[in-house]
């Protein structure tokens, strides 16, 4: 008879089936079973986090950067609730997580015990799937579907909630069964009849443009090169959404930007203006698209994307390719070699026109910016970071508001998995947990979380996780003083009222450093930035870097509210005829 | 365009909405018409009935049939999501005019009242199959089948014959002829 296994080892069984190396976690009396057993099990490393979180958003980290689901380990009750923001952040951004949560023991289930609560209908609306596991029998094939559906499909986060006597229950184990499709769950397939619509309408199109976002990222490394030479041979202007950046080389003279509320000019006019509109691995989101109604309005639509839900959701499209992004532009450029003979004759002519005009609108550069001497423009910094920072391979992760937008724009990335922003959802507080797991993942290479004042201290305790396992990440602080997009938004529809969005008695972030163990700089002046920023590379260890900014500074260019994509507000000064009124006023 | 994908041509502003019966096949575990009746409040879609019983009990299939109203986007919306859903096996939508398919609701009517009331309402009652449940002088419990529409009808119509209290089942469907829907 073979050997009977508790709860508690057959969790981490099954982590190490999956090949697991890293758990992100927090202990507490539902979960202190699996807590027991992690001596037992060398090979997997636990990573204690400050808050349940802080565990998500590194997960999340971790999982973004590395192409592998990240797994949390929080216990019941306020461990679970804590957790549910990272899940949701996740589950917008479509990214693999595997939470396991500890749960009141089965028979007090219902009985509102000590640090119950109702995990698996809390986390229903916000993960792909979750189970309560009530019996110690379902427990490994629980776990390992799990796995599965955490990564296959459209990625996303899953729950697994454990009962604290099912971790302490003995059963045997069985290893996981091979892979098959089930319930019609994975779409990949597309037909040939497809890929050559697409190609006839590539061969048409004197006005295209490719618009690509996280769907190519997730589809894995291979992807992002299947869109390379896609885009090359096709000879189209490529535009990337937010989640996107990195697919295509950010210094790339067919990259025209990214595109959306605070995107390019000559990317938004250009997803205006055009006939044919390849979207691959993008959403429709409405940062995107702006004005529904005025949505690229004399475009033919191609949506490729391995979520079916995802096609005619938002914006109607004529074709519809539901699969694999790296499947799809494998067969798609295949197709091109075969059949057009690669587009070596006629394809860039037909679309030359077009890319002068792109480049009038390029002329408008609309990211440029008035610098300073007197003050650093956040711009700047971020310019001056990338261009001390390009030759190393350096991951970025971001929290969310002005700065983001100013990373996005100013930073330039030429690989996947290199940007770590939450998008979907706009947590406050993902950059830094998430620098720590990108660390975990990459420990040689260069972290930078480039925050803001107001986000980074929403979880600015995961420094302490840093200091503890001794991850040099580098938290870039563009501090304004602000909550810099709310008060943007304030100076644009609330005359100015900047009601609560001044960050009121800041700690001074150098002595925090210190505080937490770890080095402080701070920079005020444009002269000494360049020194500043070189020695926080230099710095072995973490680092908090104070930039003290231009507060007054906004981001631009912007599509207001409520407006479509041809009328941005391109500066401080455009903004006079543009003002948002009536609808846009009530959006977001 | 000759892919029936293609959509951009239907006009979202000017489409109305339309009556659809969803019906979906699910494993029969716990939690999962919370997960469907999720996925429609948390979406904003709209629920105007909903059955749901074990129809398999050797491989704990349930089927679950909601009546919903919705733009065709909002319908296609319904049934791409519900069939991402792990526990869902198949969605089926049928519109409440295909003449294709079979709809039912069963209603429990109790009706007081003497004897002239009480025959009234059976004879009111005389084309959707009724059923007497229960009888005594002065009341009796009577068992129809029939459309939404048709139930609707009686339920106001018999209020001034004695109509005290109305229990009703959500719609089922049925497809006719031999085949079955896949």
């Amino acid at each position: 008879m073979s050997k009977l296994y508790s709860g508690a080892e057959i969790v981490f069984k099954c982590l190490k089936d999956q090949d697991v190396e890293f758990i992100f976690g927090y202990p507490g009396g539902a979960v202190l079973p699996i807590y027991d057993e992690l001596k037992n099990h060398s090979s997997i490393k636990h990573i204690l986090v400050r808050h349940e979180q802080g565990a998500g958003h590194a997960a999340e980290g971790y999982a973004r950067s590395s192409g592998k689901p990240g797994v949390v380990l929080v216990t019941s009750g306020p461990g679970a609730t804590n957790v549910v923001t990272a899940l949701t952040d996740a589950y917008m951004d479509s990214v693999p997580l595997v939470c396991i949560s500890g749960q009141v023991p089965t028979h007090l289930i219902g009985t509102d015990a000590f640090q119950e609560c109702d995990t698996t209908g809390i986390t229903r609306p916000c993960t792909k799937h979750n189970w309560l596991v009530k019996d110690i029998k379902e427990l490994s094939k629980t776990l390992h579907e799990a796995f599965r559906v955490a990564t296959t499909g459209r990625p996303g986060p899953v729950l697994v909630d454990i009962p604290k006597d099912i971790q302490f229950a003995k059963i045997k184990y069985t290893k996981p069964k091979k892979e098959k499709k089930i319930n019609g769950k994975l779409h990949s397939n597309f037909s040939q009849d497809e890929i050559n619509e697409l190609i006839d309408l590539i061969a048409k199109a004197k006005k295209p443009v490719v618009y690509t976002g996280g769907g190519v990222i997730n589809s894995g490394p291979e992807a992002s090169e299947s869109l390379r030479e896609f885009v090359r041979i096709i000879g189209f202007p490529i535009t990337s959404t937010l989640q996107g950046l990195g697919a295509f080389p950010g210094d790339d003279n067919q990259f025209i930007g990214m595109l959306g509320m605070h995107g390019t000019y000559e990317a938004n006019n250009a997803m205006h203006d055009c006939d044919l509109l390849i979207n691959i691995g993008a959403r429709f989101d409405d940062r995107i698209t702006g004005k529904i109604d005025e949505f690229s309005p004399k475009s033919k639509k191609v949506h490729i994307d391995i979520d079916p839900s995802s096609i005619n959701k938002i914006i109607k499209v004529d074709l519809a390719i539901v699969g694999d992004v790296n499947e799809v532009l494998k067969a798609a450029v295949k197709t091109i070699s075969l059949k057009k003979n690669g587009f070596k004759n006629s394809n860039k002519q037909n679309v030359s026109k077009w890319w002068e005009k792109i480049e009038k609108w390029r002329e408008k550069d609309s990211l440029g910016f008035i610098n300073s001497k007197e003050f650093i423009k956040p711009q700047h910094a971020v310019q001056r970071l990338y261009e001390l920072t390009k030759n190393q391979d350096t991951f970025i992760t971001t929290e969310v508001g002005q700065h983001q937008m100013w990373a996005a724009q100013h930073y330039k990335f030429n690989k996947p998995n290199r940007w770590m922003t939450s998008g979907g959802l706009g947590t406050m507080g993902y950059g830094l947990p998430a620098a720590v797991g990108v660390q975990i993942a990459h420990p040689d290479k260069l972290v930078i979380d480039i925050a803001g004042e107001a986000s980074v201290l929403m979880t600015m305790q995961e420094m302490s996780t840093a200091v503890q396992y001794n991850l040099p990440i580098k938290i870039f602080v563009l501090n304004n003083q602000y909550m810099g997009m709310v008060r943007q938004w304030q100076e644009l529809l609330h005359e100015k009222n900047y009601s609560e969005s001044y960050s009121e008695a800041l700690p001074d972030f150098v002595k925090l450093a210190e505080a937490y163990g770890c080095k402080g700089i701070m920079a005020n002046n444009p002269n000494e930035l360049d020194h500043k920023i070189n020695d926080m590379l230099e710095h072995k260890g973490p680092v908090i870097f104070d930039c003290r900014v231009d507060p007054d500074e906004n981001c631009f260019p912007m599509i207001p509210s409520g407006k479509p994509h041809n009328q941005m507000i391109l500066g401080p000064n455009d903004k006079k005829d543009k003002k948002i009124t009536g609808k846009g006023k009530a959006l977001v | 365009m000759s892919n029936p994908k293609s959509a951009y041509n239907i006009p979202t502003k000017k489409s109305k909405s339309d009556t659809h019966i969803i019906v979906v096949w699910v494993d029969n575990e716990a939690g999962v018409l919370a997960r469907v009746v999720g996925l429609f409040s948390g979406r904003g879609y709209n629920i105007e009935s909903l059955a749901v019983a074990e129809i398999d009990a050797t491989k704990n299939i349930s089927r679950i049939t909601i009546v919903t109203t919705g733009t065709p986007q909002v319908i296609d919306q319904i049934k791409l999501q519900l069939k991402k859903l792990v526990p869902v096996h198949k969605v089926a939508d049928f519109k409440r005019e295909d003449k294709k398919v079979i709809f039912k609701e069963m209603a429990l009517l109790k009706v007081v009242g003497n004897k002239n009331k009480i025959d009234k309402c059976l004879k009111a009652c005389k084309t959707f199959n009724p059923v007497i449940l229960d009888k005594t002088k002065k009341s009796v419990v009577i068992q129809i089948t029939a459309l939404r529409r048709e139930i609707d009808k009686m339920n106001k119509k018999l209020k001034s014959d004695g109509l005290v209290s109305t229990s009703r089942t959500g719609a089922i469907a049925m497809t006719r002829g031999s085949e079955i829907f896949k």
